[in-house]
């Protein structure tokens, strides 16, 4: 009795997709091939495993220096392990930093991201999408140091235009004056560099909505406004936070814009104008030499990467848990 | 439900819309339109074949990129010929293969989590695992174990240190999600007609996959490999932390050579407080953004010319 159906083996010359091989080799070799693909896909767990190990091994190192402990690292205030006699170790500073230049970022790549993509989506014709996709996507595809070299030599000297105007606005402790690195011109070189992610995806979002729905809006007399703002926008929600929060996590784990515009000075401030630092600055000129291999403050660098890891894996899992659960099923 | 507007009201908010997306729209474009021009004005005057065959010097005058364009040829490479095979290898194992197991559904959350990574992290990651291997081979930069001449192209040592194939390794670690997610796309189009046809005909598996389904996803395929390849082109950061040198007078060598690529370059030249050696790098852009948008085009056209409709 065999269990293999011997009338499969004359069908296979049919296919010609190889030699006639008999039906012991051509076994073996699928379970080869099948093997080494599974191989491949392992590889992905294996990176993030190792990515935890690192992180979580060098984050222990650090806090087993003398002078550091977890009630500093999440209680004070006060971020300046490069400068001084006392070291402190706190990592809101650089939270902050972070927080306010993607706060900046966002507030313009949210609103400019998703109002292109309702009119690439809802309003313009093929003409018009036929130049803007293109400009979209080579935005997209600019290197983010480029963006940091933009912000550097263009944007903070525009800012910097605006210094006597704005002079005697803000507190006498924090002026808004630009000076040559500020979090304003990163903000803004950031937002730029999210404005396409932001848009394609919510595009993508937007033309998933079937057009069944926007028939049914425009036969019950609604205008191109009404069909895309109240009936396309909230069904496509889902897909549109999801890109939101992408975008965002983006830009938090952005280096190179950073390291270059905003500066190197941690501290807790939320005015614009100010010099900061961001997580990934400060890991930025750690890895870049400015502290020997081995030291604490090279060590700090290592949780300070575990935080922003944490933070960024975050938002990922949010927006993935959003797309699943509230996603609206039409069909 | 809000309170009836009149239709000159509804009108009128539809008109202001309108106004309000091509605002929003053209300020999209004049951003790229600004961005390119300031830095062709400022990189324009250094830009001449000096520039592209000189090495690092100290005086702006004299320096150039071919350094860093040939440490980014050789990082690009090594990347592109890890990640493609395995990115490709995980998509087609993904999309072909696996049944829709916990292991297969955990496998796709965490390529979606690992494309969320931030980019410096995996230069974390690639410091310690390629540029130091855990410590395993001795610490510091002297190597634990060498093989062959170091002037000769098949040097090799352990741990990699700061080298051309740590760089490339940790680039491919940033690109791969982007590579498999790209190619799941790809072969996700293609319609599951193709592959019933062929296994009707008694093709096993794989013959389906090797005969019919990957041929047909080749172009999406490429289009997304070659995004991925010119992300990595772009990328510093993981470079920055895995550690590449910054004043070098020879082109990478062998696997092992110290390395600069572009992007850091500009990064370098960016942060100096001299004005000579922004022109510099606005001129290192200018050379960056012509490979890019080569690379752009050939997706561009790969996309328009070769993807022809099935079914």
């Amino acid at each position: 009795m065999t269990t293999a159906p011997s009338n499969l083996t004359p069908m296979t010359d049919l296919t010609r997709l190889g030699r006639p091989k008999s039906v012991a080799v051509r076994k073996f070799r699928e379970r080869l091939i099948v093997g080494s693909l599974a191989v491949a896909a392992t590889f992905s767990i294996f990176v993030t495993t190792t990515i935890l190990v690192v992180l979580a091994r060098e984050t222990i190192l650090f806090f087993r220096f003398p002078d550091v402990s977890l009630g500093e690292f999440f209680g004070s205030l006060e971020w300046n392990p490069l400068l001084g006699a006392e070291k402190h170790f706190g990592i809101w500073p650089l939270v902050s930093g972070t927080l306010l230049v993607t706060v900046i970022a966002a507030s313009l790549a949210l609103p400019l991201g998703l109002i292109t993509a309702i009119y690439l989506s809802e309003y313009a014709g093929s003409r018009v999408r036929a130049v803007l996709k293109p400009a979209l996507e080579i935005l997209a595809g600019i290197p983010t140091v480029v963006y940091g070299f933009f912000a550097l030599m263009f944007i903070t000297p525009v800012l910097q235009k605006l210094n006597p105007t704005l002079e005697g606005i803000g507190t006498p402790e924090s002026p808004i004056s630009f000076g040559g690195y500020n979090a304003l011109s990163a903000g803004i070189a950031m937002g730029i560099m999210i404005l396409p992610i932001v848009c394609s995806l919510s595009e993508d979002a937007l033309r998933a909505v079937p057009r069944s729905l926007r028939d049914g809006a425009f036969a019950l007399g609604g205008t191109r406004f009404d069909v895309s703002v109240k009936v396309v926008v909230p069904a496509a929600l889902s897909g549109i936070v999801a890109a939101f929060l992408l975008a965002i996590s983006r830009a938090i784990g952005e280096t190179m814009i950073v390291a270059l515009a905003a500066g190197g000075m941690a501290r807790l401030t939320a005015n614009p104008a100010a010099e900061v630092q961001t997580m990934t600055g400060y890991m930025a000129q750690i890895f870049g030499g400015d502290a020997p291999a081995g030291s604490v403050e090279y060590q700090s660098s290592y949780a300070v990467g575990a935080t922003l890891f944490c933070i960024t894996f975050l938002l990922t899992m949010v927006g993935q848990y959003i797309l699943r659960r509230f996603r609206e099923e039409y069909d | 439900m809000a309170a009836a507007r009149s239709a000159s009201t509804r009108l009128f908010q539809n008109r202001a819309f309108l106004w309000l997306c091509l605002l929003a729209t053209n300020l999209a474009v004049l951003a790229l339109a600004i961005l390119v021009v300031s830095i062709l004005w400022q990189g324009w005057g250094t830009l001449d074949w000096d520039f592209l065959r000189s090495t690092a010097s100290r005086k702006p005058e004299n320096a150039g990129i071919i350094v860093p364009l040939w440490g980014s040829v050789w990082v690009c490479a090594i990347c592109g010929l890890v990640a493609l095979p395995l990115g490709v290898g995980t998509a087609i194992y993904l999309e072909e293969f696996a049944r829709r197991t916990r292991f297969t559904r955990i496998v796709q959350t965490n390529i979606l989590n690992l494309a969320g990574v931030p980019s410096i992290v995996y230069g974390i990651l690639g410091l310690t695992a390629f540029a130091r291997m855990f410590g395993a081979f001795g610490s510091g930069a002297d190597a634990g174990i060498e093989l062959g001449d170091p002037e000769s192209l098949f040097y090799l040592r352990l741990p990699f240190g700061s080298s051309v194939l740590a760089g490339g390794l940790t680039l491919m670690l940033v690109i791969l999600p982007i590579v498999i997610i790209s190619t799941q796309e790809a072969l996700r189009a293609i319609p599951p007609s193709l592959r019933a046809g062929a296994l009707a005909l008694g093709a096993t598996t794989w013959q389906t996959v090797w005969g019919m389904t990957l041929p047909a996803a080749v172009p999406g395929i490429m289009t997304g490999s070659i995004l991925a390849m010119s992300r990595a082109i772009g990328e510093s950061a993981p470079l920055l932390v895995v550690g590449s040198a910054l004043f070098l007078l020879a082109t990478p060598n062998n696997l092992m050579s110290d390395f600069s690529v572009l992007p850091l370059q500009i990064f370098n030249w960016a942060q100096r407080p001299q004005a000579g050696f922004h022109d510099l790098a606005a001129s290192a852009i200018v050379v960056q953004l012509v490979v890019l948008l080569a690379f752009n085009g050939v997706a561009v056209f790969i996309r328009q010319k070769l993807q022809k409709p099935l079914l």
